[in-house]
């Protein structure tokens, strides 16, 4: 169907990651028709280069691979009659009249497309955060984001040796996958004290010879034209580095894995209340139990809500899809289905892995008093007025 | 860091120590009697695949998913379904008394080439040193696209709870791509 320049869909889910395309899929289920955008030529999001097998529980795929999950997802999204997909389209804005402005290559010509959605999901996902030190604008210097696209989507090898910054779950993944590619990773170097990705994961790549040195960070990368080596120093109790520790590497890939922060840009200009929770990743948009934000209308799930695992994205898309469905007077009954993902979200948040993101949503929860915008929804239209009062 | 529920070793270097490794390991009658499973699984995540995957009912079902695997060793047979199917990689099949002087472990492998019964192979420990030589006995892929392939491979008794990994690679060459020379 050739888009119209100014669409009306009853929910717009814009990203269609995990987080976007359970809440497309939920809220389409339901009876509501869905117009889900995304800005790649696929479904997936970071879900097309993931090759590790998820953890969580069944309903969220556990030990499936990302890259099958896309898929699975994908093709339930393309054949489900209430959803309109708009692939290649990238989202430019939000105004205060609740227009969503984006420019669209889906039929294979760039067009301007306007849409007033009643209900807006953002599921933008989150960007990779950087790090500062001399050199690091040298070829050869990756985040950890690019290296997995080039190899996992690409089918291209982002050189011969890497050294990789970050011994989170991304940092630990990643550098397996590089063995997988043939690459050889020197090293994996940690700021932290301690590894703060899955021990399974640390374990995977020990065995694989690769070491794991905590409380390390890069001082500097060497080279002219492009990386030639990173010299890596331990850092203090204060994180300062102590000079005589240096280690050289002689790498020609620099592979940054130091977090993600949410890329909430969106609900900003929507005027969204954000708040800055660092357990969160950084600055994240208020929301309720069942991800409303401040802007009545206007939901949230996945890492632009905070960055989690995808296994909580797909709860936490579900639950604002279905959230979004329920505010529109489909004659459907949604308790059931949302306390199923309440309590599938609170089992996945559980346990000692996920005691910071527990922390970070009662930091997020203490910091709004706006009762107006608990509740059920009660405008017709995504108000951008009003956020943050 | 709280999340830890193995040794602070682990925490810092991602290898478990003794005590970590002694604490899943199966108790000897069940060791002696045949291959069995060993849960390399040590800190609490939400994660079952493990207990799905058992068609014996070895693995007890999870009262919260961030439980630690709980197993009760008399039903399992070392069918290696869960080795298989363990997100993390974390799960190996050992039979201590496979022949005469050698154990067998069912380790899984992700990489490729996959090696082929019969192949010499360079067994890693833990930390990926090479300590010896195994002999692969059977390789078993993955029925379902999104299993991690399964090799077995025969290694001297002494390194039954030694080696966790192998390289395709001979051994001189082994000690270059994984060794730890690599400052």
């Amino acid at each position: 169907m050739a888009p119209k320049s100014l669409l009306t869909p009853p929910v717009m889910v814009i990203g269609a990651g995990p987080a976007g395309m359970s809440a497309a899929l939920a809220a389409a289920d339901c009876g509501a028709e869905v117009l889900l955008c995304d800005s790649f030529s696929e479904p997936g999001g970071q879900l097309v280069k993931q090759t590790h097998k998820f953890f969580g529980s069944r309903q969220q795929f556990a030990g499936v691979r990302g890259i099958e999950i896309a898929r699975l997802l994908g093709d339930k999204v393309a054949s489900h009659p209430r959803i309109h997909l708009l692939l290649d389209t990238h989202v430019l804005g939000y105004y205060p009249d609740g227009m969503v402005t984006m420019e669209s290559a889906a039929d294979g010509v760039a067009r301007y497309l306007k849409a007033r959605p009643r209900r807006l999901v953002v599921c933008s996902g989150a960007a990779e955060k950087p790090l500062a030190f001399p050199g690091n604008d040298l070829p050869g210097v990756y985040g950890a984001g690019a290296v997995q696209t080039l190899m996992n989507l690409h089918g291209v090898k982002p050189g011969r040796r890497a050294l990789m910054v970050g011994a989170g779950n991304i940092g630990l993944i990643i550098s397996y996958q590089l063995r997988q590619a043939k690459v050889e990773v020197a090293a994996v170097v940690e700021a932290a004290s301690a590894i703060g990705g899955y021990a399974v994961h640390a374990s995977k790549i020990r065995r694989l010879g690769i070491p794991i040195h905590t409380s390390h960070t890069v001082k500097r990368a060497h080279g002219t034209r492009e990386l030639e080596g990173v010299t890596v120093w331990r850092l203090d109790g204060q994180g300062r580095g102590i000079p005589g520790t240096e280690m050289r590497f002689e790498v020609d890939v620099l592979c940054l894995a130091v977090g993600l922060s949410p890329a909430a840009e969106l609900l900003w200009l929507a005027g969204c209340r954000m708040l800055y929770v660092p357990e969160l990743g950084g600055h994240v948009p208020w929301h309720d139990e069942v991800q409303q934000t401040s802007v009545p209308g206007i939901f949230v799930a996945g890492d632009a809500a905070g960055v989690e695992e995808a296994s909580s994205a797909m709860v936490t898309g579900r639950m604002a899809g279905l959230a979004a469905a329920a505010s529109l007077d489909l004659g459907a009954d949604f308790r059931v289905k949302l306390e199923e993902a309440r309590l599938e979200l609170a089992s996945l948040r559980a346990g000692p892995a996920g005691e910071k993101i527990r922390r970070g949503l009662e930091r997020l929860n203490l910091g709004v008093p706006a009762s107006g915008a608990r509740g059920p929804v009660s405008s017709t239209r995504a108000q951008a007025s009003g956020g943050g009062s | 860091m709280s999340s830890a529920e193995g040794g602070s070793a682990l925490r810092k270097t991602g290898v478990p120590d003794e005590d970590d490794v002694a604490r899943v390991m199966p108790p000897l009658e069940y060791r002696q009697r045949g291959p069995v499973a060993v849960f390399e699984c040590f800190e609490r995540i939400p994660c079952d695949p493990c207990y799905r995957a058992c068609a014996r009912g070895a693995v007890l079902p999870f009262a919260d998913i961030n439980d630690l695997p709980r197993v009760d060793w008399s039903r399992c047979n070392g069918c290696g379904l869960c080795v298989a199917a363990c997100p993390g990689l974390a799960v190996f099949v050992v039979h201590e008394a496979y022949s005469a002087s050698g154990s067998l472990i069912k380790l899984p492998y992700e990489f490729l080439p996959l090696p082929q019964a019969g192949d010499d192979v360079t067994a890693l420990d833990r930390q990926g040193c090479p300590v010896g030589v195994g002999r692969v006995v059977r390789v078993q892929t993955p029925r379902a696209k999104t299993g991690t392939p399964v090799v077995w491979v025969e290694v001297p008794r002494s390194l039954a709870h030694v080696v966790r990994n192998i390289s395709v690679l001979p051994a001189a060459d082994t000690a270059d791509a994984v060794g730890d020379s690599v400052v």
